[in-house]
């Protein structure tokens, strides 16, 4: 085939572009900083988040803050499940859309339930113009990542890859084990429960969707959701 | 030697950096950039130690590519995503084509990707009938004037909200407005229709990962995302010194990213991707396809001299501290990456004496160096692109004039005799000041030029030494 | 200390009073200041524009002089020249007979600024300028030489002087050598904005310990008729 043709020569011209060898990096002039340090040695240089749940609950509150996604630290699955059903009402929410195959199924299946809307379930496949019709679609997660307010999904956790960004509201139902210190932390996390077998789709979530495109105006909703609701407990 | 390309630089840039207009709203924008970007660096623990850590990551990616690459390669296939190589534009667009026809699409919807721009892959896409709809607000927003893309990050950067509610009423038919949220509304609006419908998405890449064989897509709309969970076909055009080596590089690279390119802690979406739809999962595309883009990447990776240009994680830091880019925009520069790592790589990529006049409207002022996360040597590299340029192909009167200076500068006796004669020449300058017998012409059009003085520092210096050796009072 | 000082071309023929200053301001403090009439220009010009084998041609002999020159350090007022001593003259020979004495002149030159400050440990020196001054700083001085607090701290204690900064200090001015002339368009419309930011500050004057960006600037200030003066560092260290 023609196209591993190109494979082989592409492959070739690097090989024999490589066998002069580059200069180290930052040496022009300067020395380098430090020699090279495994992922664990970034957090040293990343943002410092501080020991502990409650520092790191409170880090995330801030950044959602910042973010101007909803964060929400509440006592138990009963009232997450009561703060749902009250955030469907102040929004008056139609239908929703939410998935039951994920680690928490059989919880995520009752809280969203209890709302008593039709809706989708994205189990075992779905419409995708039914999903455009929901108000709102609720996922689980495999992580909120303190240092950057961020939530991590990937399609075989959160219900898919449309799930988590079609809708215009996206509540994310975690708990407060699911919470990590910082990003190295985070890669940590879906290397030890994902290698070998990683899902088609990983994704950080940090804030409901923006543009800036606009003179530089910052503008919520551009396509993906213009809300993002995290209920942990 | 004036190339057709330098010619419409120098025009075009001369027009812009004239345009007062254009001066005030770029430096809008870009001083709320430098105030987020500020305080997101300062979040950092150590961002000097980041970018080392950053640099050293990429410079061990593109100094073992070919490992990498095949790594990168065989980790996808693994998962039934088909990967295709191709060394020139032509070929990338065939791919592409090809995988399209076969998939008996119809509409196509994309997502932010520069390689496709260098191998104007829109152009081709309609041309063979189909229909391509940009998806990122800016680059639809631009696709709509018919314009490339003004900023690598920010493609619409150079418009006003009045000139887009024209431009959206002109071409969508909608409600003029000056409210960046209606009208934001108004695209959204219309592009939701076309995820939903389209058969194939395009995206492009910020990264490689051969560790895991994912790539990783940056952005803050969602559009990628839409791009990449509801279309059927997915294709990823990816240039080859994408690739990192490990998936944890990530915790390093998309933090710098967002804070050297928007002054955020993190984009919005961060988003890796590895394979079509599997076994268990409810959507994705059905097939998946990463196209692998050489075009001359392999040409500037066997300079070693300026090989970390490939380290480049096209933030668009540089661009946004250029003093040049600022002042000349985004569309002067006439090819698809502009300033200054633009300027660095464009004569690599698309020939060294078409495109050096990019490397020499720079005051070399390193700003561009200060600011990239990844410690490209950007401003040297200026240099040296102007070295290697005039090696190769020297301009005769230029290089004789420095021949001539050189030749005084080492006879100072000589120098000092005609010094005298500068002086009577300026005396008589104001004749001509400014107009076209000016031979100082270039900066007396604009700027006045000081007079050389009546006692140059060695006329006086000498004063100082014969009065000392005199034993007499200096004046 | 035995200091020699190196004077730029564009220095030596059209502001000479910045060199004279730099002498009266070293031996003010006590050193003698030595200057070889036979070194013009340290070859940035030739450099800047690719033709590096004219530019040796003109730096050989500086380096040459420099490096059989006893003093204890080669002083410059200006961070365009410094840095091409300190910085460049090793990419410009390496490979030549001269690499190594390039590189050793490099390490023995110092910019105006950082000698008194970081090798001589001095931020007084006795100066009086009542003034109200804002400071630019010269792109290589700033990036290539890391020159940026030492003018500030000396400016601090002059007499009677008030420092305010200018928004985007660190913004280049726009000469850039041969760039001046050759994108003209470009480098006003920098000289400009830069104009603009130090008007904005209400100084008197504005400072810089590079004579090129002064000309530059002054040259755009003068056209436009704006009353500010531009001055070199090393004038106002020597005022009393």
């Amino acid at each position: 085939m023609s196209e591993n043709g190109e494979r082989e020569k592409i492959l070739r011209r690097i090989r024999e572009a490589l066998t002069n060898p580059a200069p180290q990096p930052g040496s022009h002039g300067h020395k380098p900083h430090s020699t090279a340090v495994p992922v664990e040695g970034f957090a040293h240089w990343l943002p410092a988040v501080g020991a502990g749940f409650d520092a790191q609950a409170d880090l995330f509150a801030r950044n959602s803050v910042q973010l101007k996604s909803t964060f929400h630290l509440l006592e138990s699955e009963a009232a997450a499940a009561q703060k749902l059903a009250e955030i469907a009402l102040a929004e008056s929410w139609k239908r929703v859309a939410a998935h039951s195959d994920g680690a928490n199924g059989p919880s995520t299946r009752a809280m969203v339930s209890a709302l008593k809307l039709p809706g989708v379930w994205t189990d075992t496949g779905y419409n995708v113009h039914e999903m455009e019709s929901c108000d709102a679609g609720v996922s689980e997660c495999d992580a909120l990542v303190a240092q950057t307010g961020s939530v991590l999904v990937t399609s075989r956790s959160a219900g898919g890859r449309a799930l988590s960004v079609l809708p215009p509201h996206h509540v994310v139902l975690a708990h407060r084990e699911q919470l990590v210190a910082d990003l190295p932390d985070a890669f940590a996390l879906l290397e030890r429960k994902y290698s070998g077998k990683y899902p088609s789709f990983i994704g950080f979530i940090t804030g409901p969707s923006r543009t800036g495109d606009i003179e530089r105006i910052l503008v919520l909703g551009a396509h993906g959701p213009k809300k993002l609701t995290i209920l942990c407990w | 030697m004036a190339t057709g390309s330098s010619q419409q630089f120098k025009t075009d840039s001369k027009r812009v950096a004239g345009d007062l207009r254009h001066r005030g709203l770029i430096q809008t924008a870009l001083s709320k950039y430098e105030t987020s970007r500020d305080l997101q660096k300062s979040a950092f623990q150590d961002w000097q130690g980041a970018r080392q850590a950053a640099a050293e990551r990429k410079w061990d990616a593109i100094n073992h590519l070919d490992q990498y690459l095949v790594e990168f390669a065989s980790k996808l296939e693994a998962r039934g995503t088909k990967v295709h190589w191709a060394t020139t534009p032509e070929q990338a667009r065939e791919i592409i084509l090809g995988i399209i026809r076969e998939a008996g699409a119809r509409s196509i919807i994309k997502s932010k990707a520069m390689t496709a721009e260098e191998i104007h892959l829109n152009e081709a896409l309609e041309k063979a009938g189909y229909s391509v709809v940009e998806s990122d607000l800016g680059e639809y927003i631009v696709q709509l004037r018919n314009e490339a893309p003004y900023h690598i990050v920010f493609p619409a950067m150079h418009l006003t909200r009045g000139e887009i509610s024209a431009l959206f009423t002109e071409k969508l038919g909608s409600a003029p407005t000056e409210n960046p949220e209606d009208l934001t509304m108004i695209a959204r609006n219309i592009l939701r229709d076309k995820y939903i419908s389209a058969d194939v998405g395009i995206t492009g890449a910020n990264f490689g990962v051969a560790e895991t064989g994912m790539i990783s897509i940056t952005e803050n709309e969602g559009n990628a995302r839409l791009t990449a969970a509801l279309p059927r076909v997915m294709i990823t055009l990816m240039g080859i010194e994408k690739i990192v080596a490990k998936l944890s590089d990530l915790a390093l690279f998309l933090p710098m990213l967002a804070t050297a390119g928007a002054g955020q802690s993190l984009t919005g979406y961060n988003s890796m991707y590895g394979g079509p739809r599997m076994q268990g999962e409810c959507d994705g595309p059905e097939q998946y396809h990463v196209v692998l883009l050489d075009n001359s990447r392999t040409h500037l990776l066997a300079d070693p001299e300026q090989r970390d240009a490939l380290h480049c994680i096209r933030c668009g830091a540089c661009l946004n501290v250029c003093p040049i880019y600022r002042n000349v925009g985004g569309h002067s520069y006439g090819t698809t990456y502009s300033g200054p790592v633009g300027s660095v790589i464009t004569p690599h990529l698309r020939g060294l004496q078409e495109w050096k006049h990019l490397s020499q409207a720079s005051s070399l002022c390193g700003a561009c160096t200060e600011a990239c996360p990844v410690k490209i040597d950007l401003h040297h590299h200026l240099l040296q692109n102007r070295r290697n340029a005039m090696a190769q192909k020297p301009v005769r009167w230029e290089k004789m004039a420095f021949h001539a200076f050189g030749f005084l500068a080492n006879r100072p006796a000589l120098l000092r005799a005609l010094i005298p004669f500068g002086r009577l020449a300026q005396k008589f300058q104001w004749i001509v000041k400014g107009g076209p017998l000016d031979p100082a012409r270039a900066w007396t059009e604009t700027r006045d030029l000081p007079p050389i003085a009546t006692k140059t520092f060695t006329d006086q210096w000498r004063a100082k030494k014969r009065a000392a050796s005199s034993k007499e009072p200096v004046q | 200390m035995k200091v020699t000082l190196f004077v730029p071309c564009f220095m030596n023929t059209m502001y000479p009073q910045a060199g004279m200053s730099i002498v009266s301001v070293l031996e003010r403090l006590g050193h003698t200041v030595n200057f070889h009439e036979d070194l013009f220009c340290c070859g940035q010009p030739a450099f800047n524009a690719g033709y590096w084998d004219e530019a040796r041609k003109v730096a050989g002999p500086v380096v040459e002089t420099l490096a059989a020159d006893s003093a204890d350090a080669i002083v410059i007022g200006s961070g365009s020249c410094g840095a091409m001593l300190k910085v460049f003259y090793g990419d410009l020979f390496a490979g030549t007979p001269l690499a190594s004495a390039a590189v050793a002149v490099g390490k023995r030159t110092w910019e105006f600024s950082d000698f008194l400050v970081t090798k001589l440990g001095v931020t007084d020196v006795g100066a009086r300028f009542p003034a109200k001054v804002t400071f630019h700083d010269g792109c290589h001085g700033l990036r290539e030489l890391k020159v940026k607090q030492q003018p500030r701290r000396l400016l601090e204690h002059v007499q009677g002087l008030e420092l305010v900064e200018m928004r985007d200090s660190e913004t280049c001015c726009g000469f850039g050598g041969t760039f001046s002339a050759k994108f003209p368009a470009i480098s006003t419309a920098m000289g400009e904005v830069k104009c603009a930011a130090a008007v904005q500050t209400e100084a008197e004057y504005i400072v810089s310990n590079d004579s090129s960006c002064l000309m530059q600037i002054q040259g755009l200030l003068d056209r436009q008729g704006k009353p500010l003066k531009t001055m070199h560092l090393a004038e106002v260290l020597a005022h009393q």
